[in-house]
């Protein structure tokens, strides 16, 4: 890999957004602003599709918005940490902490493996609880390099 | 307890990991060993058999239809969707203690047949036996052609019946006499004969796939996706060129192993991208099928002619023995060349002109088609008989071949004949004989080419036929019955991967 998944420019410490769209925008725009999404519009369009099959609200308060699209040009991940939190779907209340993967549709092995990786690390609390109460953004990219790591 | 779980989700990048991270910590808090399965966007390495044979119970916490389902076949399962096992992966994990609890699942016959039932098997565990693998490629074959005989084969067993209702007593001989330019031209939801043609021909149609479907699904065992093609247009070949059910096995084997051997080439990365949809495709149904009408179309041309000479020339013989090789002809191959020589022979007969009511060729008529009612009978019988000794997919086969049989449809047969061919065949041979022979020497007579039981008015002595029949159904069944009682392993054990080969 040439570029890492995520960079401090990805994080959103505190997003506003106060619904699932808009959250999920913002961050797109994240991605775009790094030149990682090529069409904002188009992109978030593919996430919102998928949210329509399914919500992707997980326990701990954590939402997982994520395509694959056209619009990616390299496999990147956008984290938000959101205090007033947003409804994912998720049965056990709001997410108030939401990771934006955006996977390239003809994304290589290598990637969709550290993007597997990332999935099985959400699973465990502590990975949850340390994004959350890193002190700034380059403390959660770099909690995000350490931990995620393809098996 | 020791569980195998598969996982996937619509993308494939998020759930799948995540269910598989969460059933696997819950695992380690409930001292449960989880080894998943992850079938994502990443790709996904298959379970070793080993650890699916030592496994208690079986997870699926799965959105996609489960790749290879039927490696999991006859193990207690769960089958959650994957967001479950993402927010309760403790609870999943409960249920399928449960389930291991509640012991092992009803029935746990051939691997095959187990996964038949939901949808047939598809492909083949890495580490079985040869044997056993030979099997299960030809259950897949079966289990897909299954659907075909018996839609086929009741659709014009209805017709027969309908035709012999509305229609004299002749009506299974018209039937098939109308065209579908004629139907579609002149179809009328009030006519009784209108029906009858329309479910003949499209019974027809159906019957038109079963050694397509056949070979092309047992090369889709064997090569998966890639074998279909050459599969499917080899075994129309073998229809082509009349090589029957037989010509179909060797089809499926030809284009399974064609396509997959090309699928292993090493070819160059621009290449690559078009090898499924082009390259394998093309290469290997060309391979299969010029084989096909090459090296196999000749030989049977040759046989079917040598045959028939041969038959004309036993004229001479006496009437039992003509009758028992006409009948051991019927029974051998349930379509193939032989049978086709022999009943060919039969019906050129029948249009012999000024023929007497007791002729000889009507004899031979009878003869032919009695015995073509022997194999699905037999079959049908020796199911109740000894359940144990045929697959879930051969019992249910067993009942629609009741009806198939009686209505002189032989090919009712074929899915036993297919994965056990020579103790169905030889059984089928036996059966098929005896009756040949029994129909001579109680001069039965007829003077319908086809319709089994539904043409009874056209035979003559009918009690002698039906007599013949039931006495040749009675010793199919009786002989594969012991056919397959000798054999050292039993279905019920090939669904673990056996040393010795059945």
């Amino acid at each position: 890999m040439t570029t890492t998944l995520t960079t401090p420019a990805l994080v959103a410490l505190d997003a506003t957004g106060t619904d699932r769209e808009a959250v999920i925008r913002q961050l797109a725009g994240l991605l775009a602003a790094e030149g990682r999404v090529t069409d904002l519009d188009g992109f978030v369009a593919d996430v919102l599709e998928r949210e329509a099959k399914t919500a992707t609200g997980m326990p701990g308060g954590i939402g997982l918005p994520h395509a694959k699209s056209a619009h990616v040009a390299v496999p990147s991940l956008a984290i938000g940490r959101v205090p007033a939190g947003v409804d994912f779907g998720a049965p056990d209340g709001d997410a108030t902490l939401v990771f934006l993967i955006a996977a390239p549709a003809g994304g290589d092995q290598d990637h969709l493996k550290i993007l597997a990786a990332l999935a099985r690390r959400l699973v465990h609390a502590s990975f949850r609880d340390a994004v959350r109460t890193a002190p700034d953004a380059t403390a959660v990219a770099q909690i995000i390099a350490e931990e995620v790591v393809p098996s | 307890m020791k569980f195998v779980a598969v996982t996937s989700c619509p993308t494939g990048i998020a759930h799948t990991y995540m269910a598989a991270e969460a059933l696997e910590q819950a695992g380690k808090a409930a001292g449960h060993e989880v080894v998943v399965e992850t079938q994502g966007a990443a790709g996904s390495t298959p379970i070793d058999t080993a650890v699916i044979t030592a496994a208690d119970g079986v997870i699926f916490a799965a959105d996609l239809e489960v790749k290879d389902k039927s490696r999991f076949a006859g193990k207690p399962t769960v089958d959650v969707g994957v967001k479950k096992a993402v927010h309760d992966a403790p609870g999943v994990l409960a249920q399928a203690v449960a389930a291991v609890e509640a012991g092992p699942v009803a029935v746990p016959a051939a691997a095959p047949a187990a996964g038949a039932a939901d949808g047939p098997a598809t492909k083949v565990e890495a580490g079985s036996s040869t044997a056993n693998r030979i099997r299960q490629w030809l259950m897949t074959g079966i289990s897909y052609m299954i659907p075909f005989v018996a839609a086929g084969g009741i659709l014009i067993a209805l017709s027969f019946m309908l035709a012999q209702a509305v229609w004299g007593e002749d009506g299974a001989v018209k039937v098939t006499q109308v065209d579908a330019a004629t139907l579609i031209d002149q179809f009328s939801v009030v006519s009784g004969q209108d029906w009858a043609v329309l479910l003949f021909l499209v019974g027809g149609a159906a019957f038109g796939f079963l050694v397509p479907v056949l070979a092309g699904f047992i090369a889709y065992a064997i090569a998966d996706r890639p074998g279909i093609v050459p599969g499917f247009v080899g075994g129309a070949i073998a229809v082509t060129v009349g090589a029957g059910f037989l010509g179909g096995l060797a089809a499926g084997f030809l284009g399974g192993f064609t396509a997959l051997w090309i699928s292993r080439w090493r070819v160059p990365r621009g290449i690559r991208g078009v090898m499924p949809v082009v390259v394998i495709p093309l290469l290997s149904t060309l391979i299969t099928g010029g084989l096909m009408l090459v090296v196999l179309g000749k030989p049977i041309a040759v046989l079917m002619d040598a045959l028939s000479s041969w038959l004309g020339g036993l004229s001479g013989e006496s009437a039992v023995l003509l009758g028992v090789i006409l009948g051991a002809m019927m029974g051998f191959d349930l379509g193939g060349p032989v049978n086709k020589v022999a009943y060919v022979f039969a019906t050129t007969g029948l249009a012999t002109q000024g023929l007497a009511d007791d002729a000889a060729q009507f004899q031979i008529m009878a003869a032919v088609m009695a015995a073509g009612m022997v194999a699905p009978l037999g079959m049908a019988l020796a199911t109740v008989v000894r359940k144990r000794l045929f697959t879930q997919a051969e019992r249910e086969n067993g009942k629609a071949a009741w009806l198939l049989g009686a209505s002189f449809i032989s090919e009712g047969a074929i899915p036993f004949a297919a994965l056990d061919p020579w103790r169905v065949l030889v059984s089928s041979l036996l059966g098929s004989a005896v009756t040949g022979g029994l129909v001579m020497a109680f001069s039965s007579t007829l003077r319908a080419p086809h319709g089994g039981i539904w043409v009874v008015p056209l035979i003559g002595n009918p009690l002698g036929f039906v007599a013949a029949v039931a006495i040749g159904a009675v010793v199919c069944a009786s002989v594969v019955i012991v056919l397959k009682s000798l054999r050292r392993v039993p279905v019920e054990a090939s669904a673990q991967p056996v040393a010795t080969p059945a």
